[in-house]
């Protein structure tokens, strides 16, 4: 188990004093001034040589990410937006940072920013979170009266200005270019890329979109080492991460925890196991809704970092799984899954408009087993249709969980199919 | 997803003084040129103010931006937590119903919705006080099923938390949000807490915020936030309190009989009854309803079945009463409105 002296994260629970006095006695704002005197290219090398990887899903290097903006200006100013759009179902962890270990983001803005020249940053959060924007808007507040924001921050010499901004519902603005629209006042539609946002991002000026995470350990990161962090988990893959525990275990949770570690422990140790015990569990969803679902006899020995879901040919996505029971209809959830991206998709493109309302009416007969066999392959070949044919990944987020349930729940869609024709449950789906 | 603006929309849209200082120091925060980026939060604060999003609201604040209407109406149709459509006065109840929360209960939850407010979203409870949806994952997974009212999260919810919540907002007052098992935030509950350590705040941020402002389901207007028990009572001389939706949703509706045609003598001047204009007298003649004693005859759950059957009135009868005021007019008796309209100062025939 990760020790305590290892956590980035010393207040997730909100337990401790959340003020800025309270933050600054765990470290927080320590000698903030002298990592900006390292100067941009050293705080950018220290990012890349701690191999740390976005953690809003795709696991994007961050500090390579950083490295793609301009070096000097053309007079376009540069920003930083923060992606707080927390929406992937199962994913709860950001919530977690910015109602209750705020400065640890507000820090790793000023880091950020500096590293890439931008002198104002923005947070975009989800609308639904208003708690937590009142929570985040009080500790930037507080900032600004410290002197740690604003004019000469922290007394760094670089000015900065950090700003909330919110949403209003909508989860394809946490992709980042449809984020971006957002932020200038549109739907919240992706933009082609490129030009990426590096080159022209918000307003047209060079942009970087990172997550809440990514951003909030760079502080730590850049104060005990690039090794430090490195040190945990396996290659490419390292660092500490929160994980979120949802679903039918017996104590929901998040919690951080060394990358890498097998599912069984983080399950055993923080979320107090399965519902009923490990036997009665029967597939996990690992890293919210888009990641293929994995059954339970993979779940045994399964490795919770990029790579180790990459070889089960799931997703390690934010690191937020839901857990299912053998209570539980697996179809039902998937086809819950495919009514959020249906719901959720912004109608830009055809084959994600049209296809995710498609995949779900068949799932939703799969569900009550009024379908033929034949379906399940032609809803197979749908999702590869729409699966890579559209500007942003939503199309593809809404093909892999019923991919995902077609590899491994077949047999359970066909016993279904049959059980609704002949009027009597196979040997197998009564087990 | 197709959404469209509600039929009936109200004359006007202004900003509440406060609201409007408010909206300056948002537009502030964009750079010159670029005061469109304040269109999302000044919907929203509009919606704070009124409940719902107006079509006046989107023109004004379309001015205020220099924004063309179009524009702005396809901002306020496209993100879900814009309400187009009035809602509950006292909350719009949104019910997580994504994966997580779905395994984990919610449909127990949108059950208690479907019986004790209306059988479907986007509905008043026949009293008005309440609205009620499913939404998509709000975000708040390990602490699922949730609910979100007004600017706050309840969670760990079961059936009965749920109802007790329901009740307690039916009776003015703001229950305390956040989980409601126990737990403090996310963390393991009855677990081993990481990291270990004193504990130093009396609430999670959420919950602190949510008590430190009592503004969970108030309208925000810019003017200090009355207590939520306050707020709600009636300052009029107590009445008796209209049977609580709880009571009224409990039955299940049925259809009261209906004439295919007036009695001999005509129909009843239905209009005698308040709350009753040429609209609803319409509807009610739609219905075979024609005659006082008829609707004095209305049991319980007649009325409910009529209260969710007035398409675009849901809640009319029982708000006004109309089985009581039925009762008297059919006896030969007159009330204080139906003198009024006798006088013809109601309505101008």
């Amino acid at each position: 188990m990760l020790a305590d002296k290892d956590r980035i994260f010393t207040n997730i629970y909100g337990m401790f004093d959340r003020s800025l006095a309270g933050a600054r006695k765990r470290g927080c704002w320590d000698g903030t001034a002298e990592i900006l005197a390292r100067g941009r290219d050293k705080i950018v090398e220290e990012v890349k040589a701690s191999g740390l990887r976005g953690r809003g899903g795709a696991g994007f290097p961050t500090g390579l990410k950083w490295s793609f903006m301009p070096k000097g200006s053309d007079g376009r100013p540069h920003y930083l937006v923060v992606n707080a759009d927390e929406s992937e179902p199962a994913t709860c962890k950001d919530r977690e940072i910015m109602r209750h270990d705020p400065h640890t983001l507000i820090e790793g803005c000023l880091i950020a920013s500096f590293a890439m020249g931008a002198h104002t940053a923005y947070i975009y959060l989800r609308g639904e979170y208003i708690r937590e924007r009142e929570a985040l808007q009080a500790a930037i507040d507080e900032c600004y009266d410290a002197g740690l924001l604003g004019r000469n921050a922290c007394g760094s010499g670089w000015d900065f200005d950090l700003y909330l901004h919110h949403g209003a519902g909508a989860y394809i603005c946490g992709e980042e270019t449809a984020l971006l629209e957002s932020l200038e006042g549109r739907k919240g539609m992706p933009r082609l890329k490129p030009p990426f946002p590096a080159n022209a991002g918000l307003y047209g000026c060079p942009t970087t979109v990172n997550n809440v995470e990514s951003i909030a350990v760079t502080p730590t990161i850049l104060r005990r080492g690039a090794a430090w962090f490195s040190g945990f988990g396996r290659p490419n893959n390292v660092g500490v991460k929160l994980f979120g525990l949802t679903g039918h275990v017996n104590t929901p949770c998040v919690v951080e925890e060394s990358m890498s570690i097998s599912m069984k422990e983080l399950i055993e140790k923080h979320g107090g196991g399965i519902r009923g015990g490990w036997k009665n569990l029967k597939a996990i969803i690992p890293g919210g809704a888009s990641c293929p679902i994995l059954p339970a006899e993979l779940c045994e020995t399964a490795i919770m970092d990029f790579d180790g879901m990459r070889e089960l040919k799931s997703s390690f996505g934010t690191a937020c799984m839901i857990v299912m029971d053998q209570q539980t209809d697996v179809i039902k959830a998937i086809w819950r899954l495919s009514a959020f991206f249906k719901h959720e998709s912004c109608g830009q493109c055809t084959p994600c408009r049209e296809g995710t309302g498609w995949m779900m009416r068949v799932m939703e007969r799969l569900v009550t087993g009024d379908a033929e066999v034949e379906e399940i392959d032609m809803l197979l070949d749908v999702t590869k249709q729409v699966e890579g044919h559209t500007i942003c990944a939503l199309g593809d987020a809404a093909a892999w969980p019923i991919q995902g349930l077609v590899r491994h729940f077949r047999g359970e869609i066909e016993d279904r199919i049959r059980a609704k024709r002949t009027g009597r449950v196979s040997a197998v789906a009564a087990e | 997803m197709l959404r469209r603006l509600y039929h009936e929309q109200p004359e006007r849209f202004a900003f509440t003084p406060a609201n409007l200082e408010w909206a300056q120091t948002i537009i502030a925060k964009y750079p010159e040129g670029r005061q469109a980026s304040a269109v999302i939060p000044l919907l929203w604060r509009a919606q704070e103010q009124e409940g719902w999003v107006t079509r006046p609201a989107i023109e004004e604040i379309a001015r205020m931006l220099g924004m063309a209407y179009i524009r702005v109406l396809e901002v306020a149709t496209f993100y879900f937590m814009f309400q187009l459509q009035p809602v509950g006065s006292v909350a719009n109840i949104q019910i997580c119903g994504t994966t997580t929360c779905m395994v984990c209960g919610s449909g127990s939850l949108i059950e208690v919705c479907k019986q004790r407010i209306a059988p479907h979203p986007h509905q008043l409870s026949p009293d008005g006080k309440f609205s009620w949806e499913e939404v998509e994952c709000l975000g708040s997974c390990s602490n699922a099923p949730m609910a979100q009212i007004g600017k706050d999260y309840y969670e760990d919810l079961t059936a009965e938390s749920f109802g007790a919540i329901l009740d307690a907002l039916a009776r003015g007052e703001v229950p305390r949000p956040g989980p409601q098992n126990g737990r403090f935030a996310s963390e393991p509950l009855g677990g081993n807490i990481q990291p270990a350590g004193e504990r130093a705040e009396a609430a999670n941020a959420s919950v602190a915020l949510a008590l430190a402002l009592g503004d969970t389901v108030a309208r925000i207007t810019g003017e200090p936030i009355l207590a939520r028990a306050a707020a709600a009572a009636p300052a009029a001389a107590p009445k008796p309190a209209p049977a609580p939706a709880a009571a009224l949703a409990e039955v299940e509706p049925a259809r009261p009989a209906g004439l295919g045609a007036p009695r001999e003598g005509g129909a009843d001047d239905l209009k005698r009854i308040k709350g009753v204009g040429p609209k609803l007298e319409a509807v009610l003649h739609g219905l075979g309803y024609y005659h006082f004693d008829q609707i004095a005859a209305w049991t319980p759950a007649e009325v409910a079945w009529v209260d969710a059957n007035l398409e675009g009135f849901h809640g009319r009868v029982t708000r006004d009463d109309w089985v009581d005021q039925a009762r008297i007019l059919a006896g030969g008796g007159s009330t204080e409105f139906s003198e009024r309209v006798d006088r013809g100062e109601v309505y101008d025939e």
